[in-house]
This record gives C-alpha cells, structure tokens and sequence, in this order.
C-alpha cells in the first residue's frame, strides 16, 4: 500500500496511505485533502481533480492519456508540464513514496 | 440542553457535505450537527445508475471516511430523521426525540422519486433508483433478469439500460414523451443519442404510455399503449420530486421546492437556507426561478451557504453543467438552454464526437457533447467568464481552439 503525500498551496503536507488498488484522487479524497473536489466522481468528466506531480517523479507517473491530455489544457488553474488528473493516476507500490502538488484552484 | 446555536444540516448526501465541509475549512468553529435518515455516511449518487452493483464491498462511494467528521468536530447523526421544524424556537426536533438548537439551519433533503401511478407498481421486480440500498437490490436482480423493462428515457433509465444490456439482459427502454431525455437535451443532440442506443442493442419506444405491470406477485407483463412486453425486471425513472414537507410544514416559502433568493436563504426565514435538490432560486441565465438536480448545483450551493455563514456572502450564480455515462457514451451539457434556443450540432474531430451548441439571439449559452470532454470543459471556461460567442465565431473553429487562442492571448497581454 503506497502513502503519497499531498503538498497543499497553503504550505502544508498530508500525507496518505493509499488503499491498493486506487487511483490518485480516490486516495485524496479518502484522506479528506481539501482541495481535490473530483465532482464528477473519477469519471474524467470534470478535471477538478487536477494536481502537479512532483518533476523528481514525473517519468515515473507517466505522461497523461489523450483524452486526459486534451481536458488538462482547461483547468481552473495553469496547466503546467507536470499536470495530471489524479483520477487517472492508477497508485501501484512502485509510486511508494509519490509526492503531488495541489493547485490554488480547481473550479 | 444548554450548549450554544450553531448550524444544524438537515440530509446526509452531496450538498449537505458539501456544506459542513465548507464551514469547517472556512474556519467555522461553533458546533456543527447533520441530520441524515439514510444509515450511511454520506455518498455520492452517479456511480450508483452507472455500474451494476451487486455486492455491498463493491460499492463505495461514501464520499469521505467517518474520521473526516470526526478530526472536525462535526455531529453526524446517521439513521436519525428531522420531523419537524420549530422556527419559532429556532430547533429542530429528530424522529428519535432529539432537539437541536440552531443559529442557522441549512435544508439539504434532496429529492425523491416520483412513483410510478399505474396498477401493479408494487410488484416484486419492479424497482426505482435512488439510494444505495436501490443499487444493490437491482445490481442482483440483473444476475438473473433476460428481460428488462426501463420506464422512462430520461438520463437514469437510459444510464441502467446500458447497465442491464452488459449483464445480458434484452433491453426495453419505454417513454412517453415522443423523444428521448426531452427535458434535459436538445432534438438536435437526442437524435444520433438515441442512434447510438439503438445500435448498441437497446430497444426504444417512445411515444408509448405504460398502462398496467401484471404478474402473479412478481411482474412478469408491462402493458403500454402499443404491446405487452415480456418482463422481469422493471426499473422505472420517471422525475424526481424535492423533498420539501419540513419546510412546508413549518410554513416557509415552497413551490416545488423550498423557495429562497440569491444567497440561497429562505425567502420567509433569513436563519434558514436551502441548497441543492430541494431548493428552488434565482440564477442569473434564467427569468424566473429554477430547481436543479446535478452534482455540481449541489456542491456549489453547499459551498456559498457554509462560506456565508463563516463570514463570506455571495450570491449564487455558477454555471450549472452537468455528465452522464450511458455505456461508452458520455453526454456533458454546459449552461442552460431553453427550448426556443437554436441549436447547431457539429461533428467533432473523430466519429463517436458531437457537439450541440446552442444560441439565444445569436449569443452561445450552453453547449450540449458526446464524448468529447475536452470540448465540454473549454465550453464552461468561456461561458464561466461570460466571453460573448458568437455563432459567427463557430464558423469553423471549435470551442477548444477559441479557448486556446484566448488563453494564448490573455497571457500575451
Ligand atoms: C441514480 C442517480 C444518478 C445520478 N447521476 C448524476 C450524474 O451523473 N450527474 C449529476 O450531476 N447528477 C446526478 N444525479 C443527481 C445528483 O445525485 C443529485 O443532484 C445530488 O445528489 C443532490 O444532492 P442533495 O444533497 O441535494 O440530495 P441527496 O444527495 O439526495 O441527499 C439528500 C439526503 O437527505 C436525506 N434526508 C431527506 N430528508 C431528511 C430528513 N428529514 N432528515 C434527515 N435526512 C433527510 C435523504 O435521505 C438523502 O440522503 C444522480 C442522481 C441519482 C439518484
Ligand atoms: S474526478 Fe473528475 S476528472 Fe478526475
């Protein structure tokens, strides 16, 4: 079971132990980290799910699937060369250890 | 009971979790208490028309764990229903005895299915989707069902007629409208939807009345105005009713919901509001007032009310959108459109793509997609800033590209 840690725009860290099997947002929203809304539930329907992966990590993530890659161009908040939707991040043992950004804005 | 006022949240689901999260990372510290009749914590209901669920561990979609309540302070009492407001006294009084004080009170009892008004409703076999409880009861009844009867082609009949179609089952989607999803989608768009249904195996009946379920005990017959059909299964969504009996009762301000103005406070009790589901408001791109079921209208109105009682009024005017899966189609709609509004349906840059955009004296207010979600999103980037589109500016670029250009532009400047 990986933790990963969420850094938020605040300056604070929370780190969480993720469920195996999970995906990114599922684990943020499980550990109640303000600040990922996913309203459509993982759905990729609504990219307020959207964080930046670590750049130390960022070829270990992966780059984002295509329809994923096209909705990240309309975030609420910049898009950035690391940006992800944390919903289509599937958490494996080999992201142990993953740290995340968490934008201003989602909405 | 002496301790002081806070706020009381009557309903356990989106908006009210909406609300008391909001209130507690808007630095609220006064105590919090929520009142949610369901016994489970409080969850999300998309998932629930999406998928068959058939074991209880296979379904979670709570939206936090209960610790999230806990680490915040926040009474959760599950199970226990309000029964009465006393809005002289400022309590609220729970079918188990308990009666809360309230500064503010914050109405979030959703909606419930309208019933089916036909003989033989209440055979077995014949179910409506609303709560966990409905998934689960359904999700096992299609281990077995061959065939399924839908009432109603609205987004959640037409959502478990893709579900019962990949458990096997021969699919019979019956409405009585002379189209498909007629509330929520254009013509323009309901056209190649219900295509695209009919290819995939689901049979549709539009125009068609049910007159009567028959079965011994359980359906085994739904009779529409056309011809008997085998069942046994029928699931049946017809329209959601807001649940507004507290506030009726307590003689607030109802027309199909709880009536409140732009602040989303009651328009009889300024110490009351009501947020999602169950409330009808002012929005800024309707005349009149309106009544929303979508996820995002309920999470945004939980946020405003929570962020006004912690100090931050605003009033409500987010762009309402809204998603629905219907097997591998995935319909988004941006905006609100009026059935006079024109619609302009243009093919997207691959085949299973649409779009639908729709224009009220030539200015673009909402945008209906399929599966094409990139589109949608650009769509509520432009309409959430009130860009003026013009149909002219539709010409040939899609929205995507206008969005681009006008990011590419803003940074530039
Ligand atoms: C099957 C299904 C699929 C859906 N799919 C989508 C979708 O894809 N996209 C989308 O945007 N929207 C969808 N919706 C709509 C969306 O789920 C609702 O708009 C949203 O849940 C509204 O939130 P709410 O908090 O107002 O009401 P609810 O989530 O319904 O919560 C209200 C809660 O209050 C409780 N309650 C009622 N009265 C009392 C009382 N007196 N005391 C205590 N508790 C009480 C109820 O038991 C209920 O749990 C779907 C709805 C359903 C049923
Ligand atoms: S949760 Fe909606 S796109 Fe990820």
């Amino acid at each position: 079971m990986p933790t990963v840690i969420f850094q938020l725009p605040d300056g604070t860290e929370r780190k969480v132990i993720a469920a195996s099997g999970t995906v990114l947002m599922q684990a943020a929203v499980s550990g109640g980290v303000e600040g990922i809304v996913a309203e459509c539930g993982g759905n990729a329907s609504c990219a307020t799910c959207h964080v930046y992966v670590d750049s130390a990590q960022a070829e270990l993530v992966g780059p984002p699937n295509d329809v994923e890659d096209e909705m990240l161009d309309f975030t609420a908040a910049e898009r950035r060369p690391t940006s992800r939707l944390s919903c289509q991040i599937h958490l494996s043992d080999a992201l142990d250890g993953l740290v995340v950004h968490v934008p201003e804005e989602q909405v | 009971m002496t301790s002081t006022a806070g706020v009381v949240v009557v309903g356990g689901g989106q908006a009210a979790f909406s609300v008391v999260s909001t209130l507690r990372a808007s630095g609220y510290d006064a105590p919090v208490t929520v009142f949610a009749a369901e016994p489970h914590l409080p969850y999300q209901r998309p998932p629930l028309s999406k998928a068959a669920h058939t074991e209880p561990d296979g379904l979670r979609v709570e939206l936090v764990p209960e610790s999230f309540y806990r680490e915040r302070n926040i009474d959760l009492r599950l199970g226990d229903h309000v029964v009465a407001l006393d809005t002289a006294a400022a309590t609220v009084v729970s079918r188990t005895g308990a009666r809360v004080p309230y500064a503010h009170l914050v109405l979030a009892t959703g909606a419930r299915n309208r019933p089916l008004p036909v003989p033989g409703a209440e055979l077995d076999g014949v179910h409506a989707l609303r709560s966990v409880d409905d998934a689960l009861t359904i999700g096992r009844a299609l281990t077995t069902a061959r065939d399924v009867v839908v009432v109603g082609g609205g987004f959640i009949g037409l959502e478990l007629a893709r579900v019962a179609l990949t458990r096997g089952a021969r699919v019979t989607v019956v409405e009585l409208a002379d189209r498909l999803l007629s509330r929520a989608v254009s013509r323009e768009l309901e056209l190649p939807l219900r295509e695209r249904h009919e290819h995939a195996g689901v049979r549709v009946l539009t125009g068609t009345g049910v007159r009567a379920l028959e079965g011994p005990g359980r359906v085994e017959r739904v009779v529409t105005d056309r011809e008997v059909l085998p069942a046994d299964l029928v699931v049946y969504g017809i329209g959601a009713i807001p649940r507004d009996d507290l506030a009726r009762e307590a003689g607030l301000a109802v027309d199909d919901g709880v009536v409140v103005d732009e602040q989303l406070r009651s328009v009889t009790d300024s110490r009351i509001s009501a947020v999602g589901d169950c409330a009808r408001h002012p929005h800024p791109n309707v005349e009149g007032l309106v009544r929303l079921e979508s996820v995002q209208n309920a999470i945004d109105q939980g946020t405003l009310v929570g962020r006004r009682i912690a100090g931050s009024p605003a009033s409500y005017e987010s762009l309402p959108w809204f998603w629905s899966d219907q097997g591998d189609l995935k319909l988004q709609i941006a905006g609100l459109r009026s059935p006079s509004d024109e619609v302009r349906l243009v093919p997207g840059d691959s085949p299973e793509r649409l779009a639908g955009y729709a224009f009220r004296d030539g200015l673009l207010v909402a945008v209906e997609t399929l599966n094409w979600p990139a589109e949608h999103l650009a769509a509520r980037r432009l309409l959430e800033r009130r860009t003026p589109i013009l149909a002219g500016d539709l010409a040939g670029p899609t929205l995507g590209a206008l969005a681009r250009a006008r990011r590419a532009a803003e940074v530039r400047a």
